[in-house]
């Protein structure tokens, strides 16, 4: 069970209080009719799957209800970098070389 | 009472408190203190169980819970638990124990017979054998396995047992009281961290109870523990746990323990739980599980009495229980010499020590030589006597040819070997740490750490009591300034004796004998032999997974901790390859066996989930009413009267319904309030429906969709005033429409100034329907206006209930008039006892969740999840009236855009009316446009709703149909077992299909 | 209970019997409060504490109290606001005509929950036996507030004493909350 900083709270809880929301910072196009089809898709099922450094969206469903994100190094479990919604992404790679990965 | 075996003094055992048990129904005595492993010991009882495959005799092996032989049956109250470590039991007056596998005796066990066919069962037996032909896979084979499969029988009733759960941070968290664990706690509690320290074993002390060649602070080990323990008990930030198993470490130092509650005592207190899960939160491990010693792989060292030498050791100075009279101790290591001298030391007869090694220490040699014991060195065991006792040993002597010469025979009735140590690395390993050789210790050792914990003493390689003590002070230290920024000065305890030993051995030991025909083994709970390592390496294993698969070693309840090292070093042999390059497998939780009780804890019987209940329940239950669950929701089902049975229920109660006036429980569905100046923006981007333009005080159906354009939920909308809507969900869908809805606001659009709060629990919702609803309700609606001119369907206004401040809702999920009512939920019970009141005088019944179904089935309203399934999109189920055409965009609204969603040859929702009106369909019924199709032929679809429906006195159905909208009118078929029922394909609304009912 | 937060607020509710009565904790059902979700942007939150009569905590997991109001930090636009039953509409009234246009949301959920006041020297051992947050006063200290899980069931706790906490569950939750932590103190009787 996974330790996880609510950057609303201010405190570490356990997993079970959250919810994995996938992978971050994919945008819903803001105007979906000039979306092409392809695109579409692309933002409906397309996910990187990383093994190793990924940002994804958390929701702490049974705490303050918030979304925020994280790097979370999948194949370690190690969280390198938690951040409020709406924060821009990380250098995933710089975060990468600090953790020493 | 004579316990033959019992030494005349020592030991921890109390000697005044005698206890009396029984083994396979033979009484026996022991005392307290003792285990029941060390009780059948002093009774000079060896032979306690039978192994796995050969059904050999096998004894008392280990004095831990690595214990491969020694699995028993224990009864508790009236059943047995079976697969208990004798080792870890400890005796209580009246326990009862059973040996298990072994029919119809542990004495005489006709299984025996697989130990002469034995060249019948190779490494890889079951994959070789169980093949073909495919049709005896489960008929023939799997009932054999399984009946041959696994040692002892599972208990016949249900567990009556409670099981405890306990959440609990710490600063450290000590694994293991040894000598290094519990340095590590003395010195991590001095600086004030929260520190718990667990041990498997009924006291702490580890190695130190059973230590008796060495002092500290010039104190016998065992009073040093004590004081120890006395004063860490006396600290207010420490936390003791005795019989409590590290058994898993999982990510971010969380670590499970399972504390033994109350298994060692003859008449537990009920309140108390049998075991407690603890899960654990510790900022910092230290890992103090020391190390555990190996067998030595020679022809027959499987025989009862054959035991390692510490266990021998632990047995005599801990237990008071010499292990035989006349003992042979054959070894690779120091240590068992110190065994050999305890032991003469009580008057037992050491009739040898065989050490493998050519010079074994002079100074051990010189102190056997004291005591007059016969030492044989550069000598191995090549073969032991005595089926169901060990009865003599073969000695065989190494030649520097390699060669090994006969040695002559040596009787004894116990035999204690070593060949040398294996550090416990197994909660390192569980911890995703990866194992180091260290060629020095011989052994894997903990290498880099990945979580926040530190191996100390001999779980880290490191012997000899003033090393160990050292490095637990440091490691305590360490650990409690890693967790608490502070320090303490520690005063580190002094030692004597107690030194490091050397030497050891891995892998199969050289012999004089066929090789072909002897049995040396490696793991004995799985009765795995050198020889069936060597065969799997034969028949292409290269991996050491592969091997430990193909044999099963390393696969038994230690899972390899006595095993894997003698194993890696035979498939490294048989490879060619170095031991370091073969690898070792993973250990993973749990550490020792854990029950499935500890597991569930609270979750079982009553609160095995949360049970949500209307106001209406105890109602419905006084009524005869009975229940369906909907998710964590109990809803009356249907209320059957005078014996009728569902059919007859339903039917009444739908009838009554559209005859005169019905009341159903809606308190379920999910409710959402949206507030906020954005509130209609919001919902006009959340749902399909335009919203903007509805009034306040009138209602709206929404139809929710995903982005990729198919049907999640749907729901009632009224708007309460211009910034604040009563949005109803789904019973099922109402959290996850709720968190869709918040992922949409938070991280879409949170420049929206909106706010939603769930008030599913808030109201209790009584739907009161039929003609004479609105005569039902209006003696106790007070406030306003219930004409239909005044309260149109699909409207919503706030009034008073019986005084008590409600939300009342024209709308109809029955296609008659209809009402829901909103109160507050405490008082849902008295407004649910006044309407039922009130429809009695109106002949009206209460109807249930089956009723309603029927009745929105007769409209063709859908049930989201039962006629649609995550790929129906609007246009699919007919509802292409409910998505607003001019709306810039919506949360599916360009999915829907998508070509596949807009193909030809999708399935779409119809009805189907059975040619024979009598039939009702099945759901999930296949529909066909053949009448009698050939096997394989692709089904156009399938039913989804199925009722007899008493308004039109017939069957009819919903079913998801490929071109289902062009096939109106069509003949197809629904093909059943007892014969292909044709249907007629028709539109989805059965009765009252202008919707006169509802305009009243 | 005097020394309590909020104690002319938070009050047992006289008509039902105690759920659990043991010398080291026992479990007391709540009287009915006016309970409001109240949600808004950080630049209308002094006027709405001026207008519910205590100022809404930033800090997150805390509370404000007087004797008959308390603000409880749920995230961080949201609070839980308490008041006496009798003073539902006076809220109401009073948030909504002070805050005017100013966007907001207030809803009325009294009846959405049902809370226990769980007191004793065991209390904070018994809610472990299904919370796993650390409850221990460095960390938890008086007037913390957090919604977590209990076993299956979300509820909020919230510290109104050393030894004192006040758990809420959603209403049909209640039954089995309070069901465990009645079964889960079951062993305190046998020591």
């Amino acid at each position: 069970m996974l330790l996880i900083y609510c950057p609303y709270c201010e405190i570490e809880r356990a997993e079970t209080e959250f919810r994995c929301g996938g992978e971050a910072h994919i945008a819903r196009p803001s105007d979906p009719e000039k979306t092409t089809d392809d695109d579409w898709v692309e933002f409906l099922y397309m996910r990187s799957n990383t093994k190793g450094i990924a940002a994804e969206r958390w929701r702490h469903i049974h705490g303050c209800g918030r979304f925020f994100n994280a790097v979370r190094d999948t194949v370690s479990d190690e969280f390198l970098k938690i951040y409020k919604t709406g924060e821009a992404k990380p250098d995933l790679e710089a975060l990468a070389r600090e953790a020493g990965k | 009472m004579s316990q033959p075996f019992r030494t005349e003094k020592g030991g921890r055992i109390d000697r005044a408190e005698e206890l009396t048990f029984t083994f396979d129904g033979e009484e026996l005595h022991g005392h307290a203190g003792d285990t029941l492993a060390s009780a059948l010991l002093a009774n000079g009882v060896h032979l306690v169980g039978r192994s796995f495959k050969y059904h050999r005799p096998r004894g008392i092996l280990t004095a831990g819970s690595e214990e491969p032989n020694a699995l028993v049956g224990v009864y508790r109250k009236d059943d047995q638990t079976p697969n208990l470590r004798a080792t870890q039991v400890e005796l209580y007056d009246g326990l009862k124990a059973i040996s298990q596998n072994r029919f119809p005796s542990l004495g005489f066990d006709v299984g025996a017979v697989n130990d002469l066919l034995s060249p019948l069962f190779p490494a890889g037996f079951y994959y070789k054998t169980f093949m073909w032909p495919k049709s005896f896979w489960d008929r023939v084979y799997e009932p054999i396995i399984r009946a041959a499969a696994g040692l002892g029988k599972p208990p016949k009733n249900p567990d009556h047992d409670s099981y405890g759960n306990l959440y609990a941070h710490c600063d450290v968290l000590i694994a293991g009281s040894g000598p290094s664990g519990l340095a590590a706690a003395l010195a991590a509690a001095e600086t004030g961290a929260k520190v718990i320290l667990c041990d498997e074993q009924a006291e702490f002390g580890g190695s130190l109870l059973s230590e008796s060649s060495a002092t500290i602070d010039g104190k016998d080990p065992a009073v040093w523990v004590a004081e120890a323990i006395a004063r860490l008990g006396a600290m207010d930030n420490v936390t003791l746990l005795p019989r409590t198993t590290a058994f898993g470490y999982f990510a971010h130092n969380f670590v499970a323990l399972a504390e033994r509650v109350t298994e060692h005592l003859a008449d537990p207190d009920p309140r108390l739980p049998r075991e407690r899960l603890w899960q654990v939160r510790a900022k910092e491990v230290v890992i103090a599980a020391g190390a555990i010693e190996r067998p030595m792989v020679f022809p027959e060292n499987d025989r009862p009495g054959i035991l390692l030498a510490d266990a021998g050791r632990t047995y005599l100075n801990r237990y008071g229980v010499k292990v035989g009279h006349k003992v042979l101790v054959a070894t690779a290591c120091d240590s068992a010499w110190q065994a050999a001298f305890d032991l003469a030391d009580h008057g037992v007869e050491v009739v040898g020590i065989i050490d493998l090694r050519e010079s074994p220490p002079e100074s051990l040699v010189a102190i056997a030589a004291a005591r007059g014991i016969r030492v044989e060195a550069g000598c191995v065991i090549t073969s032991t006597l005595g089926r169901k006792r060990i009865k003599a040993a073969l000695l065989g002597r190494l030649m520097t040819s390699g060669q090994v010469a006969s040695g002559g025979q040596i009787e004894c009735d116990a035999l204690l070997m070593s060949g040398g140590w294996t550090p416990t690395v197994s909660l390192f390993s569980q911890s995703r740490g990866k194992v180091v050789w260290d060629a020095e210790a011989g052994a894997f050792v903990p290498g880099k750490s990945v979580q926040k914990e530190r191996s100390t003493g001999a779980a880290n390689g490191l012997y000899g009591l003033q090393a160990s003590l050292a490095d637990g002070y440091a490691a305590g230290e360490g650990a409690a300034r890693a967790a608490t920024g502070k320090s303490a000065t520690i005063t580190h305890s002094r030692t004597s004796g107690g030194e490091a030993g050397s030497g050891g051995t891995l892998g199969a030991l050289p012999h004089d004998r066929n090789a072909s025909r002897v049995k040396a083994f490696v793991d004995y709970q799985n009765d795995v032999t050198a020889k069936d390592v060597k065969l799997a390496v034969r028949e292409g294993m290269q991996s050491i997974e592969h091997i430990k698969r193909y044999t099963t070693t390393g696969m038994a309840t230690d899972q390899g901790r006595l095993s894997n090292m003698n194993a890696l070093q035979i498939a490294s042999g048989a490879l060619d390859k170095p031991l370091t390059d073969v690898g070792l497998t993973t250990f993973r939780q749990p550490f020792t066996p854990t029950t499935f009780g500890l597991f569930a804890g609270v979750s079982r019987g009553d609160f095995f989930d949360p049970v949500r209940k209307t106001p209406s329940h105890d109602w419905v239950v006084a009524k005869g009413g009975l229940f369906e669950d909907v998710g964590q929701w109990k809803r009356a089902w249907y209320f059957p009267e005078n014996g009728e049975d569902m059919h007859a229920a339903v039917e009444r109660e739908c009838r009554t319904v559209r005859k005169s006036v019905g009341l159903f429980d809606a308190s379920t569905l999910g409710k959402i309030e949206v507030v906020g100046p954005d509130a209609a923006e919001f919902l006009e981007r959340m749902y399909t429906n335009p919203w903007k333009k509805l009034a306040p005080g009138r209602c709206r159906y929404g139809l929710l969709l995903n982005d990729a354009g198919f049907i999640t939920d749907d729901g009632v909308i009224g708007r309460l005033a211009d910034d604040r809507f009563h949005v109803t969900t789904t019973t099922g869908g109402a959290p996850s429409v709720f968190a869709t809805m918040e992922d949409y606001l938070q991280t879409e659009w949170p420049d929206l100034d909106v706010w939603i709060t769930s008030t599913t629990d808030q109201y209790a919702v009584a739907a009161v329907q039929g003609p004479k609803a609105r005569e039902v309700i209006a003696p106790f609606i007070e406030g306003i206006d219930l004409s239909a001119e005044a309260l149109p369907h699909m409207s919503v206004r706030e009034a008073t209930f019986c005084g008590v401040p409600c939300r009342l809702f024209r709308i109809s999920f029955t296609g008659e008039l209809g009402f829901e009512i909103n109160v507050s939920r405490r008082h849902g019970k008295m407004m649910w006892d006044t309407l039922a009141g009130e429809i009695a005088k109106h002949d009206g019944v209460a109807y249930g969740t089956e009723a309603m179904h029927v009745l929105r089935a007769e409209k063709g309203y859908i049930i989201i999840g039962q006629d649609t399934d995550g790929t129906v999109t609007p246009q699919d189920a007919g509802m292409t009236w409910a998505i607003g055409k001019k709306k810039f965009d919506f949360v599916g609204k360009r999915g829907l855009e998508r070509p596949d969603l807009k193909a030809e040859n999708r399935k779409q929702l119809v009805g189907l009316l059975t040619k024979d009106p009598k039939i009702k369909l099945e759901e999930g019924a296949q529909v066909t446009t053949l009448e009698n199709p050939a096997t394989g032929t692709p089904a156009e679809g399938h039913v989804t709703s199925s009722y007899f429906s008493p308004a039109l006195d017939r069957s009819i159905a919903l079913a998801i149909v490929k071109n289902g909208h062009a096939l109106e009118g069509k003949a197809l078929y629904v093909p059943m077992p007892e014969g292909s029922i044709p249907v007629e394909v028709t539109g989805t609304v059965f009765y009252d299909k202008e919707g006169a009912r509802l305009d009243v | 209970m005097s020394d309590l937060l909020a104690s002319d607020l938070i009050t047992p509710d006289a008509g039902e019997p105690p759920l659990l009565g043991l010398a080291s904790v026992s479990i007391l059902k709540v009287a009915p409060l006016a309970r409001f979700s109240f949600r808004a942007r950080t630049a209308s939150l002094k006027k709405a504490g001026t207008a519910f009569g205590v100022p809404l905590p930033v800090k997150p997991l805390t509370s404000e109290t007087t004797a008959k109001r308390a603000a409880l930090w749920m995230g961080p636009d949201e609070w839980t606001l308490l008041a006496p039953e009798e003073d539902l509409q006076a809220v109401i009234t009073g948030i909504g005509s002070k805050l005017g246009n100013e966007p907001h949301a207030l809803v009325d959920v009294s009846d959405r929950s049902e809370a226990v006041i769980v007191t004793g020297e065991k209390a904070a051992w018994l809610l472990n036996t299904g919370i796993f947050v650390d409850l221990s006063q460095e960390t938890f200290p008086v007037g913390t507030v957090t919604r977590t899980l209990f076993h299956k069931a979300p509820v909020m706790i919230w510290r109104i004493g050393p030894d004192a906490f006040v758990v809420e569950a959603w209403g049909s939750f209640m039954d089995y909350v309070a069901g465990l932590l009645v079964q889960c103190a079951q062993e305190l009787e046998a020591a």
